[in-house]
């Protein structure tokens, strides 16, 4: 089961290392994790992809309460949610292939960033399935380079956050 | 709390700031052993020796584990402090074992200064980043201001919830700095921190409907009811429903040895009878306990016939090793007393002996009598259990048992001790659960010394786990500290010799530690202790037990007895690491 848990921390330095390190430990298995500050600039926004089951996620759960400086720690999967993944791709691209590459560009509402002689850097933003299916097209011109955000989610509406803590 | 504002107006230092939060933080000993980045900190110290005592470790983990024997024994934060680099390493194992045995210690490091943090200055170590997992919580205080704080949130995360260790890591630069403090109060800054968790009444109330429907209930009690302080609830609650109770290692002394309803140690090498009654029973009310691996043996056939209520103030305990039933989030201590008081509105049973649970206590009866804890005793030679039994005997019959201390090492002679020797009273079984570290018992014993003046402290200590920590009979003896340890002295690493003659076919692997065969003991403990000018005296006779023992309680400083004991003892019973009840060996 994939779960996305969104835990608000402390900003102060180290907590990231403290986090990743009390996972890793643990064992548990992390398919993505973005750190970034909120509104709040005493608080701090992780959001976790984790796979396992109920027990798994239960455990990954009061781990991360236990830890401190983690204020709170939500289970957005369980709820009504919106997620997305940034991304930013450089493809080999000669003249030729520009207005292919555009088209498909366009067509899952990327942007392009920046275009060389011989390459084109595009920005993408969305959900995991959707970026997934965008670098499966761009394979076959040759991925130059590549880099992720990591999901980043909230819950839809006007509540703020769920239970726990 | 009592925070009495000093001299509000006058600049302090970092370092004296941080000494009279100390103070004001109740504190009246620190074990603290200086060096460069911490100096500032032992200069502020001596201004203050009149109300605040500094006991010189000479070894910075016996610092860390005095901290602990302090803590263990008084319910109160221990601290200890140490100079950067080595100095902060050698507390990495004291934190790691506060952190395993959630004993409330504080650390405070001295660091480089903080304009060459991170250039692998002298003495530098990252130690936050070194021990971010095995503490509770972690401070690397970068500015004078915050250090009032700081100690105001580590004595309270140390000692709330679930107690453990804390770091405070202080930069030579901050400890110098003068300001003056205006708020020796200030507010915490701990958002996500809420350690008060208490069961509900309806939780409880499931928890006796539960004793109703069972017949044969057990209590699993352990280190939980010490922290919390809740021996005498436990008492009651175990009285008034009449459920037999068996015992963690860290549980020995919640719940009265001599008390007819008390099974001892459960577990690796608990007593037959408590580890058929766990197995037997329908329902296992598990109370400040974590279903740790050296209890379960194979965890999914631990109590397979019991539902389990679990209780305990760490959430992420529940449901970790052994799902239960009821899981309840709280404080062990007020959950006893809450349940207590629903007992006394409604009874669950009549009477002590002849209540719902006869057929139940007439059981495990029959197993306490047939299958006791026992050994094959011998008259040419003094055995461990033996020497054991003898100084809690002569301890009782001077009346002594109650103000008596006890700290082991890790091993056979720690097993012995838990099972041979009766605790009665919390606090008073000191020793390394969770991480099982050699080299604690002398300075634990020297740490609850410090703290318990009035009281006979022994370490019943082997001779590999006291050579580990040999070097604190220094600080015993200069800081007059008598402290008793009790060596059973076998020459060997006798619990993984114990494992070799069960699992290796006895092959030897570096677990003998004399100086060969014919030799005389190596080392020659009674003269160590000599050199450290502590008491001592070598026994191998069984006749010269009793006399020992009585001439080491007797004797006013600290005083080592070195009891010469075969190494080929077995401590049993044995349930193997990953099996179960019926894999026990008896024999």
């Amino acid at each position: 089961m994939r779960h996305v848990l969104s835990a608000l921390v402390q900003n102060q330095p180290g907590v990231l290392s403290h986090i990743s390190g009390m996972l890793a430990s643990r064992g548990f298995n992390i398919d993505s994790l973005a750190v970034g500050e909120t509104e709040d600039p005493n608080l701090s926004r992780m959001t976790f992809v984790v796979r396992g089951d109920d027990a798994v996620l239960e455990q990954v759960r009061k781990q991360l309460d236990k830890i401190i400086t983690v204020v709170k720690v939500q289970d957005i999967s369980s709820e009504d949610y919106v997620e997305r993944d940034l991304m930013l791709i450089k493809v080999k691209a000669a003249a030729a292939q520009r207005v292919e590459i555009t088209l498909l560009v366009e067509m899952f509402r990327g942007r392009i960033v920046d275009i060389g002689l011989e390459s084109m850097m595009i920005e993408m933003s969305g959900r995991e399935d959707k970026i997934e299916a965008f670098i499966d097209l761009m394979r076959p011109y040759g991925i130059l380079e590549l880099a992720r955000s990591g999901r980043i989610a909230l819950v839809r509406g006007t509540r703020i956050a769920g239970a726990s803590k | 709390m009592a925070l009495t504002p000093p001299q509000i107006t006058t600049p302090l230092s970092g370092s004296q700031i941080l000494v009279q939060c100390l103070l004001n933080h109740g504190v009246d000993i620190v074990f603290a052993y200086p060096g460069g980045a911490s100096m500032p900190i032992h200069q502020a110290l001596t201004r203050v020796s009149d109300r605040l005592r500094t006991i010189l470790p000479r070894h910075e983990q016996g610092g860390g584990f005095g901290a602990s024997g302090y803590a263990r024994s008084t319910g109160k934060v221990g601290v200890c402090l140490a100079t950067s680099g080595p100095g902060a390493t050698n507390f990495v194992t004291c934190l790691a074992d506060s952190k395993m045995d959630s004993t409330p210690i504080i650390a405070i490091t001295g660091q480089v200064g903080t304009p060459v943090i991170g250039t692998d200055a002298f003495q530098e170590t990252p130690i936050i980043e070194v021990c971010r997992a095995i503490t509770k919580h972690h401070y690397l205080v970068t500015r004078t201001e915050d250090i009032v704080r700081v100690m105001k949130e580590a004595f309270h995360v140390a000692s709330t919830g679930r107690p453990g260790p804390i770091i405070i890591d202080v930069p030579k630069d901050v400890q110098m700095r003068q300001i003056t403090v205006s708020d020796w109060d200030p507010p915490m800054n701990l958002p996500g921190y809420h350690p008060d968790k208490r069961a509900t009444r309806q939780q409880l109330e499931q928890v006796l409907e539960l004793i109703r429907q069972s017949q044969k209930p057990i209590i699993y009690a352990g280190g939980g009811i010490i922290s919390a302080n809740a021996a005498t609830h436990l008492r009651q609650f175990a009285e008034k429903t009449g459920i037999p109770v068996a015992l963690t290692l860290h549980g020995l002394g919640g719940f009265p040895a001599e008390h007819f309803l008390c099974l001892h140690m459960l577990g690796m090498h608990g007593t037959i009878y408590a580890n058929y009654a766990i197995n037997e029973a329908d329902l296992l009310l598990a109370l400040g306990v974590r279903f740790d691996d050296r209890v379960t043996g194979k965890v999914s056939e631990f109590a397979k016939h019991g539902k389990i209520v679990h209780i305990d103030i760490d959430a992420s305990e529940l449901n970790k090793n052994k799902v239960a039933v009821l899981p309840i989030h709280g404080d062990v201590g007020h959950a006893l007393q809450d349940l207590n008081r629903l007992l006394d509105a409604e009874p669950v049973r009549e009477s002590p002996r002849g209540g719902r649970f006869a057929d139940w206590i007439r059981q495990i009866e029959y197993w306490r009598e047939t299958e006791p804890l026992r050994y094959a005793d011998r008259d040419d030679a003094i055995l461990p259990q033996y020497a054991i039994q003898r100084l809690w005997q002569i301890l009782r019959d001077r009346g002594q048992l109650d103000d008596t201390i006890i700290t082991t090492g890790v091993g056979q002679h720690q097993m012995w001790a838990a099972q041979y020797f009766r605790f009665n009273k919390p606090r008073t079984w000191i020793t390394s659960g969770g991480l099982g570290t050699m080299g604690f018992g002398l300075p634990a014993a020297m740490g609850a010394q410090a703290a318990n003046p009035l009281k006979t402290v022994i370490d019943i200590d082997g001779d590999g786990s006291f050579l580990m920590n040999i070097q604190e009979l220094a600080c015993c003896f200069t800081e007059k500290l008598p402290v008793k340890v009790l060596l059973l002295n076998n020459q060997h690493l006798g619990m993984v010799v114990q494992w070799e003659d069960r699992f290796f076919e006895g092959n030897r692997g570096h677990t003998y530690l004399g100086a060969g065969f014919g030799e005389e003991p190596y080392p020659d403990f009674v003269a160590l202790a000599r050199g450290f000018r502590c008491g001592s005296r070598r026994i191998v006779r069984k006749e010269d037990v009793d006399g020992a023992l009585e001439e080491m309680l007797d004797s006013k400083g600290p005083f080592v007895l070195d009891v010469m004991v075969p190494y080929q003892e077995h401590v049993l019973p044995m349930i193997p690491s990953g099996l179960t009840v019926r894999d026990m060996i008896k024999a």
